[in-house]
């Protein structure tokens, strides 16, 4: 079972307690928006095979919503962390490069 | 290659079985094929069966980075059935389902189709106006369903409980010629004939990134060399995102794990599908007599073929609640399936932004059914550009959001 350590009220949360809400770090895109920018802020995912960063909602917790770095291969957590970020702060960055130092940063560098 | 057949087994007892061909050949790449299709499950199979059969093109590869059939084409509960709501989606599993009915006899290989009967739950008020719409809705799309009773219910399959703890059975949606076939020797069926019209059926070859040039594809690098190619298919499934992104764009796609399970052998109990989607879960039984069970997705995105524990255990209570005869049943094992989900969960069957390479995916939780189709009409959207049953199946329809909402029609499993 996948066990996240909510940032806010500090509880190791097995997933039974969490609700996850798909890619993080998506830009929203909204009314004077290209049709190429909505369509993929709203559809579009990376989906990416490793390295990944999420939504989660401490729903049978504390109730609130943080961000997860976590690999979608291997189901291994890198750190989770304030949903009030734009990108992944440093000292996540640290730890995804300390245990994935080929990883790329990509559209997040 | 030679056929099988009563008088190819007697032979072959007199001989002591030393007659017996390889079913498909075992070939090295060539360094160039008008068509690769990537992904040796059935769906891909199947495009490559139909692009020969229907087209004439035969000068093709089928690249697989595993085993042949070893991804979702191994790991589904193998049930088919086509009573969707929605017309595009109603086209595409009818003709599929359609194809499975002759598709032992067309391959000459028997894929042990069993149109056994597949009845979907009512188990709430929702459901069963829904139900009913469904049904009407396939009369007009010309695909035979019926709304039955709770009584009927009861009496296609005994072993049912109508007044559960929580959901009544309140009446059920009836697909008399849906059914199971043998996941296995659908996709070993389609290989054996893709290799007797001199295809190359390439296992352990893993794609490492596709070659362009002005905009258009002209092969792939693969572990087993570079590989060119006039169009290619991408019909991988749960690694559809992957392999998109080597090719330079992106899907609206998600991939997640979907588990299913077996009991212990028992006798015959029960003869037909039953799906219970309120509660959530599904059994049917093979024909070893393992009852046959799946339940739905895990939320978040997994690439590991292996699923949560607890969706086995709300599964596992659903069909207690619905069948309390399977309470004492030991589960024999347990697998998942990495599958991919769209954003409106129906498939897409697609050209894409590079010229020569087309896609599909997203068959989600439920492509087993539509293999036959998918391939039928993703040749034909190879070989001429466009095919009537997958004008609707663009990747494009989210910009302009003309959805196949099949998951508000279906809910969940489908």
């Amino acid at each position: 079972m996948l066990t996240l350590h909510c940032p806010y009220c500090g509880v190791d949360a097995d997933e039974t307690d969490l609700h996850a809400g798909g890619e993080a770090h998506l830009t929203r895109f909204g009314p004077g928006a290209s049709d190429d920018d909505f369509e993929g802020y709203l559809f579009t995912r990376k989906n990416p095979k490793g390295v990944h960063f999420e939504r989660w909602r401490h729903a049978y917790g504390c109730g609130k919503w943080f961000l997860a770095a976590r690999c979608t291969a291997t189901l291994e957590v890198f750190a989770t962390y304030s949903a009030q970020t734009v990108a992944p702060p440093a000292d996540v960055r640290a730890a995804i490069t300390a245990k994935r130092p080929d990883w790329s940063w990509g559209d997040l560098s | 290659m030679k056929r099988y057949s009563a008088f190819a087994i007697a032979r072959e007892a007199l001989r002591q079985h030393t007659g017996w061909d390889r079913a498909w050949a075992k070939r090295p790449p060539k360094s160039k094929y008008d068509v690769v299709i990537v992904g040796a499950g059935g769906h891909g199979l199947a495009t490559a069966y139909y692009l020969g059969k229907n087209f004439g093109i035969t000068n093709v590869a089928i690249i697989e980075k595993g085993w042949l059939g070893g991804g979702n084409t191994g790991r589904n509960t193998t049930i088919i059935r086509s009573n969707y709501l929605q017309d595009p989606s109603a086209a595409i599993y009818e003709k599929s389902r359609s194809l499975y009915e002759n598709l032992s006899q067309d391959l000459n290989y028997n894929v042990m189709f069993s149109p056994r009967g597949v009845i979907m739950l009512a188990q709430t008020q929702h459901e069963i106006r829904g139900y009913q719409r469904t049904a009407h809705a396939n009369s007009l799309q010309g695909v035979s369903t019926e709304w039955i009773t709770p009584e009927r219910v009861k009496e296609l399959c005994p072993i049912i409980n109508l007044d559960g703890p929580r959901y009544p059975v309140l009446g059920g949606l009836w697909q008399e010629r849906g059914g199971t076939a043998r996941h296995d020797a659908v996709a070993w069926g389609y290989a054996r004939a893709c290799s007797d019209m001199g295809m190359d059926i390439i296992q352990q070859c893993e794609v490492t990134g596709v070659k362009k040039e002005n905009g258009k594809v002209t092969g792939v690098q693969t572990t087993q060399g570079d590989i060119g190619c006039d169009k290619l298919g991408m019909v991988v499934a749960g690694h559809a995102s992957v392999l998109a992104e080597k090719a330079g764009f992106r899907l609206p796609m998600e991939s997640v794990a979907l588990q299913a399970l077996v009991s212990e052998p028992i006798k015959p109990c029960m003869d037909v599908v039953i799906m219970a989607n309120t509660v959530h879960g599904y059994m049917s039984q093979s024909d070893k007599g393992e009852m046959v069970i799946g339940g739905g997705t895990d939320s978040f995105n997994n690439y590991t073929q292996r699923g949560s524990f607890h969706h086995i255990e709300e599964t596992v209570r659903a069909l207690v609640e619905t069948f309390p005869m399977v309470s004492r049943l030991k589960m024999l094992r347990q697998w998942g399936g990495i599958v991919d989900v769209t954003g409106d969960r129906s498939p897409i069957l697609s050209k894409t932004p590079v010229d020569g390479i087309f896609v599909n995916c997203g068959w989600g939780t439920g492509g087993f059914k539509a293999i036959p189709g998918s391939g039928w009409a993703m040749a034909e959207l190879m070989a001429k550009g466009s095919s009537p049953l997958t004008n609707e199946f663009s990747m494009h329809r989210f910009r302009e959001g003309k959805f196949i909402d099949e998951s508000v029609a279906a809910g969940v499993a489908h």
